[in-house]
């Protein structure tokens, strides 16, 4: 029997917001010493209070808006219960009904819902004890939830791509992978054709966690498949469980089954208050909603008419697009802006926009031959290639190119090509009559 | 000067205003004050079990700041206070009244005590109380309970029992408690104090050890109730750290007042005496022209029950933070109150439960909101009684959990729905013990609340006092 994967996502990112989601510590814990950013609110301590973060809840609907989700006219936060040790108030401060953003639409693959939540700290393991960093502790975190609509690893990894590019240029989140500013889940079964699409889903799902970039990621799911293929294939169904993915191995390794999961006991935080979103703040949203990516390539193909393969690499990274548009407005080469930039990395060695403009203008008006000279090789070309020139009149005109090559051969490339063309045939047209 | 170092039941200043004046017209000096109010500390706690922490340091280097400049011009210089040991104060144990706190020494303080002490309060140390605030009787606490100083063989009540002792032995002008199903109105009722338990929004829960995250609020305690609406003004307001809490506007005084009686709180199981005493309060009232009104508030049978769904519930959320991992002690170490409400609320949340227990119980709870809401439409306010009975003996309700449970009968709605409620002391039961009753108010009503609470007090002739 031919099997389909069906997978799902959660994809966790931690948005570039001045504090943390619920205390006034810095969002920003990257590379800090342990415990230096860390307060009583976010060390969970007795007494201490959660206020919520509006940017982190701005940020959080701004995606959904992006998304086209639907934005909940009254969110509140609920506690989500477990115990760990770097879970200092033994809940987490998440979302559970009416999230921030509901539905929505990425690639044609269906979101169920956009959340915010807290983050944990983090367990350092030494030889003699584990160790807890709380700086991590506490820091907003927007949770995307898709369907379970994803066929195939390009698909997954298409999404994501876009995802992070999205949050990108919303100045949501650097999505840094590296820096776990993005972080991947993936839910993954296999079904048989009748259960793709919509006719229902297998009964078993297996959640891959803690995989930190797009490679390990597909890794892992490509394994996934393999082994539950391989369970299904000698009539096993495989158990519902969360796997980890051990890259030295290749293999997915179980770290929790259905027995040991979590009642996580969800209950409203009664400490914050339900969150109104009127119109005034979704008016605000979208007014200040920038160009999705999607948008400015359709734009890009349309106003400058350069190859799809410049337009996704330059739409790929908003400051280069945005530097591209710079030096457009100076110059309408826009081919060869996109060339220096894309293949020559020009864009790196003139910081400034104007000098790559500068640039060109030189490379375009400094080189070329005067209009003498130009007509002067022009002449020495066709008295040296009479037959060449025989053809041409007897209407063979795709040799033109050929005399061109040789006039540009013997000005040793300075020659302008549309002065070129203009002056060879204005003299092949002439000496014919 | 006065001599103030023998003060006794009858010299010792119970307001405000009477310390101030005395300080103000140098009678005595802030460090007397302290040195008076330490000496009968010292010479009744240990056998009425009070103060859990005494801060004879913080007490003695605020008094000194305040006879160097002398001017006392705060709305709390020179007034001694003391906290329920569940506010957390900076560098000063804070136990809960729980062993599994028995060494905590907190990081930073609550914003009601920063409040308190930047009006100009001397600290005298931290009170005693229910373990965690579990209890109507004082006698949860891991350190042992608290007596009544108006006779020790009585319970002072709870779970605020210290924060209500204090007052009642003078050791101490003004004291915080905390109100989560009565906890500070039945205790100032049982030790003849003034107790209010403000809307929820008010006054910021911060560096308060919470128990029920949608019902808790800040108590206070004083002799009088101009007492007590100087320490709500110093109280309330955001402090941007609990979100929940709204700046206050303080509204229009009104000139008549309708106040209403709900059949429903007069039912078996009422003391007689509590029953006569306020048909005594509702009579006074009548002859000083306040309308009573029959109301029915008909959820109200259900308030217990809810109270202990939603209640433990919030506890068992709550404590979890003390896994054993941080704050020095194990998790054996909490008392069989907390540990029975840790396993009533993790079952009343557990999936499969969820629905038929805590959303319900949220969905009476609405209910009973609106009961109140009707309520108001046609009272200022409402007179009721706060204990179904006086103080009962130390030990007579201890091995009955649910019997201790219905302490809360006329007191949990008032925390379910959020409004405020001032108690307030009127006369002693034939055992000589104090009772009292308690005006139940629309959200932020808490000035009108004053307002009628002054006018009882001014027509019963009412005179603060201490029991030793
Ligand atoms: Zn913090």
């Amino acid at each position: 029997m031919k099997y389909t994967p069906i997978i799902g996502l959660e994809v966790h990112i931690e948005p570039n917001t001045k504090s943390k989601m619920f205390c006034g510590c810095s969002q920003d814990h990257f590379g800090k010493k342990p415990n230096t950013n860390t307060c009583p609110i976010c060390l969970g301590l007795p007494g201490a209070l959660p206020y919520a973060n509006k940017e982190a809840i701005k940020k959080t609907i701004l995606l959904g808006l992006a998304l086209g989700s639907e934005i909940s006219k009254s969110s509140r936060f609920y506690r989500k219960h477990y115990f760990y040790p770097d879970l200092p108030k033994s809940y987490q401060t998440s979302q559970k009904e009416n999230p921030f953003c509901i539905g929505g639409e990425l690639l044609g693959k269906k979101i169920n819902h956009i959340h915010l939540e807290e983050d944990a700290g983090k367990l350092i393991h030494a030889d003699d004890g584990s160790l807890i960093d709380f700086n991590r502790s506490g820091c907003a975190l927007i949770e995307l939830v898709t369907e379970p609509v994803f066929h195939s690893i390009d698909e997954v990894l298409k999404f994501l791509k876009e995802l992070q590019l999205i949050a990108r240029y919303l100045d949501i989140s650097s999505c840094d992978m590296e820096k776990g500013t993005m972080r991947l889940e993936a839910n993954v079964s296999l079904g048989t054709r009748q259960q793709v699409p919509g006719n229902g889903l297998p009964d078993y799902k297996v959640e891959l966690k803690n995989i930190n970039s797009f490679r390990f990621l597909e890794k892992a799911i490509e394994v996934e498949i393999r082994r539950q293929e391989l369970e299904l294939s000698k009539g096993r169904e495989p158990i519902q469980e969360t796997r980890g993915y051990d890259e030295a191995k290749k293999t997915t390794f179980s770290q929790r089954s259905k027995e040991e999961a979590h009642d996580y006991r969800y209950f409203p935080e009664a400490d914050l208050p339900p969150v109104v979103i009127d119109r005034s703040i979704i008016l605000d949203l979208r007014s200040k909603m920038v160009e999705l990516p999607q948008q400015k390539r359709e734009r890009f193909e349309e106003q400058y008419k350069i190859s799809k393969e410049f337009i996704e690499i330059l739409v790929s990274d908003k400051k280069r697009a945005d530097y591209f548009e710079e030096v457009a407005k100076l110059d309408s080469n826009y081919k060869t802006i996109a060339d220096l930039i894309v293949n020559k990395r020009f864009d790196q060695k003139y910081p400034e926009p104007a000098g790559l403009a500068r640039e060109i203008y030189n490379l375009s008006h400094m080189q070329y031959a005067t209009d003498t000279e130009t007509a002067e090789i022009i002449s020495k070309v066709i008295a040296g290639n009479t037959d060449i020139v025989t053809k041409y009149n007897n209407g063979q005109t795709q040799v033109l190119g050929f005399l061109i090559g040789q006039v540009q051969k013997l000005l040793k490339g300075t020659g302008n090509p549309k002065l070129i063309s203009r002056l060879l045939i204005e003299k092949l047209e002439n000496d014919q009559k | 000067m006065q001599d103030l170092r023998f003060m006794t039941n009858n010299n010792i200043p119970l307001t405000i205003k009477e310390t101030q004046e005395g300080l103000k017209a140098k009678k005595f000096l802030a460090v007397e004050l302290v040195d008076a109010y330490l000496e009968r500390i010292k010479k009744f706690n240990p056998e009425y079990n009070i103060f859990l922490t005494i801060t004879e340091e913080e007490a003695y280097k605020k008094a000194r700041e305040l006879d160097k400049v002398g001017l006392y011009d705060k709305p709390l210089s020179g007034v001694t206070a003391s906290y329920k040991d569940i506010f957390l104060t900076k560098n000063i144990r804070t136990t809960a009244a729980s062993k599994i706190l028995d060494n905590y020494i907190p990081a930073y303080s609550a914003t009601s005590v920063k409040k308190i002490e930047d009006a100009g309060a001397i600290p005298l140390g931290k009170l005693n109380c229910d373990a965690f605030a579990h209890g109507a009787s004082g006698e949860n606490s891991d350190y042992g309970s608290t007596k009544n100083p108006w006779n020790k063989e009585f319970v002072p009540g709870g779970s605020s029992s210290g924060s209500a002792a204090a007052l009642a032995a003078g050791m101490s002008l003004v004291s915080l408690g905390s109100d989560t199903g009565g906890s500070t109105r039945q205790p100032a009722n049982f030790c003849n104090l003034v107790g209010l338990k403000p809307t929820r929004g008010v006054i910021s829960r911060y560096g308060v050890i919470a128990m029920s995250s949608s019902i808790d609020t800040v108590g206070t305690f004083t002799h009088t109730v101009d007492d007590m609406e100087i320490m709500f003004d110093v109280l309330k307001g955001e402090d941007g750290f609990d979100g929940i809490v709204k700046n206050f506007e303080k509204p229009q005084i009104k000139e008549e007042f309708k106040l209403g009686i709900a059949k429903e709180f007069f039912k078996e199981g009422l003391d007689r005496e509590v029953e006569e005493m306020i048909e005594g309060v509702r009579k006074t009232f009548e002859s000083i022209n306040i309308e009573i009104v029959d109301i029915s508030l008909p959820h109200t049978k259900y308030a217990v029950p809810i109270y202990y769904i939603i209640q433990p519930a919030e506890v068992s959320s709550n404590l979890g933070r003390f896994d054993g991992i941080r704050y020095g002690n194990n998790r054996d170490r909490f008392g069989s109150e907390a540990k029975r409400r840790i396993m009533l609320g993790s079952y009343v949340l557990s999936s499969g439960y969820y629905d038929a227990y805590f959303d319900k119980a949220q969905r009476v709870r609405t209910k009973l909101i609106e009961d109140f809401n009707l309520a108001f439409e046609k009272v200022d306010a409402i007179l009721s009684p706060v204990s179904p009975t006086p103080p009962f003996k130390l030990g007579e309700n201890t091995n009955d959990p649910l019997k201790m449970y219905l302490e809360d009968v006329y007191t949990a709605s008032i925390n379910l729905v959020g409004v405020p409620s001032l108690a307030l002391p009127t006369m002693f039961s034939e055992g000589g013990l104090p009772i009292g009753f308690q005006l139940i108010g629309p959200n932020f009503s808490e000035h009108n609340l004053f307002e009628l609470g002054r006018r009882y007090h001014q027509e019963i002739n009412y005179k603060p006092k201490i029991a030793l």
